[in-house]
């Protein structure tokens, strides 16, 4: 089992034959997701990757029933992308795009809610359900199929903490990298019930970072709703007040969203949280063969 | 990025935000004569750093006369101001905004930030102006009033009604401020602003509502639609070697420990800083290469590492995922034929081909290159190494 994306899923590209996008829906191919199509203005009617090109998002869902809109149009054109595809019906949308204006996230983000669709990223490597279905930029051949589900923040630490959990014998159910930005889709509380849901899943690994309050928010909704195993780590220990780490949304202002608060609520509401994402499969391991 | 004060206060000029006449000078002749233009007899000095607390640094003043003016201005430029924003090094005064005096009666606060809970802009007000925010946070929070602002509705009445009355404002000075906290919204979302705070907002004695000061920070990921915000930017109040990572699309902030890192995603790298800490180490900097780590980026990365002359060792910990790891080893070899790295460097390749990456590394054989398995283990070896353990 799996949560949101699964090997019968249909996935169209927006800003499909792009270099970005282009170089991913390859990959994505390879891995066995089912690309059905992709969107590219003023390109409609020609074959792309041997699937069909369409101008508007309407008209590849019209012909292709994909439920699932991976996007890799440019930062500016992000907002209207994610707009068009829930205008159109999509019910997620996978947004890989980094450096989108807020603003436009904001808009974009509450049409989406008031049209049903769900949004992951930006800014995110995608989800990924192991050996089924990627729909990202991840690297495929890390997550092997298992029991852990996994939400993180951030890209590279979404290798690391699978890579780990495989290396210790274990495996992913669906891991969704949920993005950096100040305004993202889908967050770890809105994750967290469907893989206490998913009857594979046995243990999740929730990783996060400085900034905002996601992290606080999942710590009180895990103390009340979750019954599965959580290990988390949250990055930015060391990371200086008022500085932006690399994402756009990993900064601490004045004293709010550190590292250390996090931790401490997390701590509190009965999750395993590690120091150093060294340890993130160590811990799985052991909360896993208790 | 963020502007400075005399230009904040030229945007909110523009949306009919109103402000103290003034003019900026870079020269204490300048500083007169901008007093002069503006006659009157009080004027306040004011050092131009993209930093709070400025007043109790020494870096306002206020002016009776003409000559108190040259005197302020001469202190106060060339200055270098320290203030609780600046760090110890403090930071130069090149500039300096004079500006006619005000007849304060009253100080009050309002600012506008992104709520990223509720996901919109939210105002903040308080009477407490003068003061800092996050104190009135801390110890009175009651005396803050947040009110939170759907763009999808915009501005409404009931939304600077509330603001108005939660100040206690009466009769025409209700109408007064909300004129002014609709601008600033305004203002707010044409210019993709991320921040704006007027601390003090002053009610004069004749009952207007005038910003004092004026901050402003905009979305970086917004500047391509605001060409006019950009041409604001001032390069000199930024860190060389930040900026100088930028522009090669590396993203770097220099930190005050010995073990340079250089590191792929945000969530890694600081992750990295974080492991080398539990360790017993200390980071020097922080650095993501970004997802296409080669060659050419690597080399930069040693470069900028390695003007930092605390650095005492490097840890390189690249989780390879479309990139194949055999690549960065290569990305690294040839890395470390372009730039002199004479530290010892701690490199750990993980993910797709890392055996191989392993391989490379080692049959290279370069003295002061040192593999690592994983990312504890390379933590351990930085950290001993930068002691000169290793």
């Amino acid at each position: 089992m799996s949560i949101l994306v699964n090997k019968d899923t249909k996935v169209i590209v927006q800003g499909f034959t792009g270099k970005e996008g282009t170089f991913h829906a390859e990959q994505c191919l390879a891995y066995g997701t089912k690309i059905v199509g992709g969107v590219t203005p003023n390109k409609g009617g020609q074959t792309h990757l041997g699937q069909p090109v369409f101008n508007t998002v309407k008209e590849a869902i019209n012909a292709t029933s994909a439920t699932v809109s991976m996007i890799f149009v440019p930062p500016a054109f992000v907002g209207d992308a994610v707009m068009e595809a829930a205008a159109a019906g999509i019910e997620l949308a996978v947004i890989i795009t980094e450096g989108a204006p807020v603003r436009d996230m904001q808009e974009a983000k509450a049409y989406a809610t008031k049209q049903g669709m769900l949004t992951i990223g930006p800014n995110c490597p995608g989800i990924i359900t192991a050996q089924e279905c990627k729909i990202g930029i991840m690297p495929g051949e890390v997550f092997k199929k298992g029991n852990v589900g996994l939400i993180s923040k951030s890209g590279t630490l979404t290798y690391e903490g699978a890579n780990q959990v495989c290396n210790e014998g274990f495996g992913i159910t669906t891991a969704v990298g949920i993005g950096g930005d100040p305004i993202i889709g889908l967050s770890y509380k809105d994750l967290l019930p469907l893989f206490e849901a998913d009857p594979k899943t046995e243990a999740i690994v929730m990783i996060g970072e400085i900034g905002g309050d996601l992290e606080i928010q999942a710590a009180t909704f895990i103390k009340e709703n979750i019954t599965k195993p959580v290990v988390a780590f949250i990055a930015g220990q060391s990371a200086p007040a008022g500085k932006r780490m690399g994402h756009a949304g990993a900064i601490i202002s004045g004293s709010a969203g550190t590292a250390a608060q996090k931790m401490a609520a997390l701590e509190k509401a009965g999750v395993h949280v590690v120091v150093s994402p060294a340890d993130i499969g160590k811990k799985v391991a052991e909360v896993l063969k208790k | 990025m963020n502007v400075h004060e005399y230009q904040a206060k030229q945007i909110f000029a523009k949306y009919g935000v109103p402000v103290p006449r003034g003019y900026i000078a870079t020269t204490v002749e300048e500083s007169v004569e901008n007093a002069k233009k503006l006659g009157g007899k009080v004027w306040v000095v004011k050092a131009q750093i993209h930093a709070g607390g400025r007043g109790l640094g020494g870096g306002v003043k206020v002016a009776t006369s003409l000559e108190k003016v040259k005197e302020y201005a001469k202190e106060i430029l060339g200055m270098t101001l320290v203030t609780h924003q600046t760090g110890p090094n403090g930071k130069l005064v090149q500039k300096v905004y004079i500006e006619e005096g005000a007849d304060i009666a009253d100080e009050l606060y309002l600012g506008i930030v992104l709520d990223r809970a509720k996901e919109m802009p939210v105002i903040m007000a308080s009477t407490e102006g003068g003061m800092a925010i996050e104190d009135v946070a801390a110890k009175t929070p009651e005396k803050i009033i947040k009110v939170a602002i759907d763009p999808s509705i915009g501005f409404k009445g009931f939304h600077g009604r509330e603001l108005a009355f939660g100040l206690g404002l009466q009769k025409e000075q209700i109408g007064k401020f909300m004129k002014f906290a609709f601008a600033l919204y305004t203002l707010y979302m044409h210019n993709d602003a991320e921040m704006i705070e007027i601390n003090p907002l002053v009610k004069t004695g004749a009952g207007d509502f005038l910003a004092l000061d004026g901050k402003m920070s905009f979305d970086d990921s917004a500047l391509g639609r605001h060409k006019d915000i950009e041409e604001m930017r001032d390069l000199s109040e930024e860190d060389a070697d930040e900026r100088e990572a930028s522009e090669h699309d590396l993203s770097y902030v220099a930190l005050d420990g010995e073990i340079g890192c250089m590191v792929n995603g945000a969530g890694l790298a600081m992750g990295t800083m974080d492991t080398i800490h539990y360790m017993g180490g200390t980071p020097a900097n922080f650095l993501d290469v970004g997802g296409q780590a080669n060659a050419q980026t690597v080399a930069k990365g040693f470069e900028i590492i390695l003007k930092n002359k605390n650095v005492k060792a490097i840890f390189v910990n690249i989780f390879g995922g479309i990139v194949r790891c055999d690549r960065i080893a290569n990305g690294i070899l040839e890395a470390t034929k372009l730039v002199d790295v004479h530290v010892p460097v701690i490199v750990r390749l993980d993910g797709t081909n890392a055996l191989e990456a392993a391989k490379i590394l080692k049959n290279a054989g370069i003295a002061n290159v040192i593999t690592a398995t994983d990312l504890g283990d390379g933590a351990k070896k930085a950290v001993a190494a930068a002691k000169g353990e290793l």
